[in-house]
């Protein structure tokens, strides 16, 4: 096995990126996943790749949609408000089925916010942050080794799908620094006989577009990748669980708020409260069967988030309403502590205990 | 055995280095580590602080809101941790820049001249790792595998200041006061 070096969270994606094979980073600087790009800046001209600090995140994105055309894995990273002003270029991207890793290291908004870390961008990156019918497969790691393997996993899942994919971070997981063993393999390769590379005079041309004037040929498109994604639903959803066979409380969680539920489930078990925790690795898909399961016996579940409460819609359609839930939250880049989530576990599970 | 560090000081007195030097240190014991700096406004100019835990088992929550170790370097952040410390917990104070004693009586407090000793030692900067070495002494991290996680935070630019920093920590280590 590879040696385990410690590395800020942004620092592991943007190696990742690199050793999945992508030469290609468009960025402009944001508190708090500046790394990112200062680690392609110093390594991309040493390995023959292209770093490019773009006049605005706009300009940024739009270079993503060139090198995505061409066929070539590529990426963009921001945090909270230049995700905002990418919006239009990913649902270019959308529209054009184009593969591209866009990662967002969220801080708190809405506007220009704080830089502290955030969970308030979630609507944004699974309800579809731009216009138009689409999603984008979003993954939300909760270590800094996660931020390495779903790097890697973000470009296969692009390249299989033929569709932009986010990794939603925040700034507690851009900043941190934890051991990452870093994948050794060589990344995979798809073929990609839509890419616009030149038609040598040996075929038809290839079209990257994302206009569609007859609306039955654009209602086609959108229903065909809308098959796609019935296909993503079925096959892609991540997650993991903690103590959830038996639990009564069941806590939902990602990135950092995940790991600080954690704590609280652990301190809730050591005081008889049988709490257990779901964390949805893949946000869209949203991993609706194990909250479904989940609610067979659960009396209560507890969403904790970063925001004023945007996975918890979530978590009720997925459990069709059946049982309460309800909310521990901080918001504005505060984060709540475990005793504050262990209260809130406390209440849920009543005059119990 | 868990260890949940809080270093806190101003900006430039090597609080974030002191907390990479022993996560790094932990790593190379084997421990599940996490460090996790402040990034905000009050980098610039004001207060830094990182939270480090040394753990046998995986990290949960990487942020220490109630260390069971702190280490202040500036009159604010003693201000501010002291009553955030938790029971029990070694604190350990560089008693040339903050003049006052601790209000607790169930903490155990340790005073450490250490930005004089580091002027006398001739390693001026270096009081930060003074600090880590008496908490090392005090808080029982043996000095296994430092000179391999000094090697690994003292970049290559900074090569010559391997020395300095290995004898800040001894001098550290030594101290009794």
């Amino acid at each position: 096995m590879a040696d385990k070096v410690l590395m800020k969270g942004n620092e592991a994606i943007a190696e990742a990126a690199i050793r999945a094979g992508c030469r290609h980073y468009f960025g402009y600087p944001i508190t708090p996943q500046t790394e990112v790009a200062a680690y392609m800046a110093k390594r991309m001209p040493k390995i023959g790749g292209v770093f490019l600090q773009a006049e605005s995140e706009i300009s940024a994105i739009n270079m993503v949609y060139g090198v995505a055309s061409a066929g070539m894995r590529v990426m963009t990273s921001s945090s909270s408000p230049g995700i905002s002003l990418k919006q239009e270029g990913i649902s270019y991207l959308a529209g054009a089925d184009l593969p591209a890793l866009i990662v967002n290291v969220q801080r708190g908004g809405p506007g220009l916010g704080g830089i502290q870390p955030s969970q308030s961008d979630y609507f944004q990156a699974t309800k579809g942050g731009g216009h138009g019918d689409y999603h984008l497969i979003v993954l939300a790691p909760a270590s800094v080794q996660e931020m390495a393997d779903m790097t890697g996993k973000a470009f296969d899942l692009a390249d299989e799908y033929r569709m932009p994919v986010m990794l939603l971070a925040d700034g507690t997981m851009g900043q941190m620094m934890e051991p990452v063993t870093l994948p050794e393999t060589a990344p995979r390769t798809v073929e990609k006989p839509w890419a616009v590379t030149g038609t040598q005079g040996k075929r038809e041309h290839n079209i990257i577009n994302s206009l569609y004037l007859k609306p039955e040929i654009l209602e086609r498109t959108n229903l065909e990748r809308y098959d796609r994604y019935r296909v993503i639903e079925e096959k892609e959803p991540l997650w993991e669980e903690y103590l959830t066979e038996d639990a009564d409380i069941c806590v939902v969680a990602f990135g950092i708020a995940a790991r600080v539920s954690k704590n609280a489930v652990k301190a809730a078990r050591a005081k008889g409260i049988k709490a257990g925790l779901i964390r949805p690795i893949t946000l869209w898909p949203f991993p609706k069967a194990p909250l479904a399961k989940a609610a067979e016996h659960a009396k209560a579940f507890l969403s904790v988030e970063l925001s004023m409460g945007q996975m918890i819609e979530d978590i009720e359609l997925a459990i069709r309403c059946r049982r309460p839930v309800t909310l521990c939250n901080r918001t504005g880049g505060m984060i709540p502590t475990p005793e504050e989530v262990l209260a809130a576990i406390e209440k849920a599970a009543g005059g119990e205990n | 055995m868990t260890h949940e560090i809080l270093i806190a000081g101003f900006g430039g007195q090597g609080v974030l280095f002191a907390g990479k030097f022993l996560a790094y240190r932990g790593l190379m014991e084997e421990k599940q580590v996490s460090w996790l700096p402040s990034y905000g406004p009050e980098m610039r100019g004001g207060t830094a602080n990182c939270s480090v835990i040394l753990s046998d088992d995986p990290v949960g929550s990487p942020i220490v809101a109630h260390p069971d170790v702190l280490m202040v370097m500036n009159l604010p952040s003693f201000d501010k941790y002291e009553s955030e410390a938790k029971p029990g917990a070694k604190v350990f104070v560089d008693s040339t820049l903050i003049e006052r004693q601790a209000t607790r009586d169930d903490i155990e407090t340790f005073y450490i001249p250490a930005t004089q000793m580091a002027r006398e030692a001739g390693v001026p900067t270096l009081a930060n790792m003074m600090m880590v070495g008496k908490m090392m002494k005090e808080v029982g991290i043996s000095f296994d595998h430092v000179e391999d996680a000094l090697r690994k935070v003292v970049s290559a630019k900074h090569a010559d200041l391997f020395d300095a920093n290995l004898k800040a920590i001894q001098t550290g280590y030594a101290y009794e006061g």
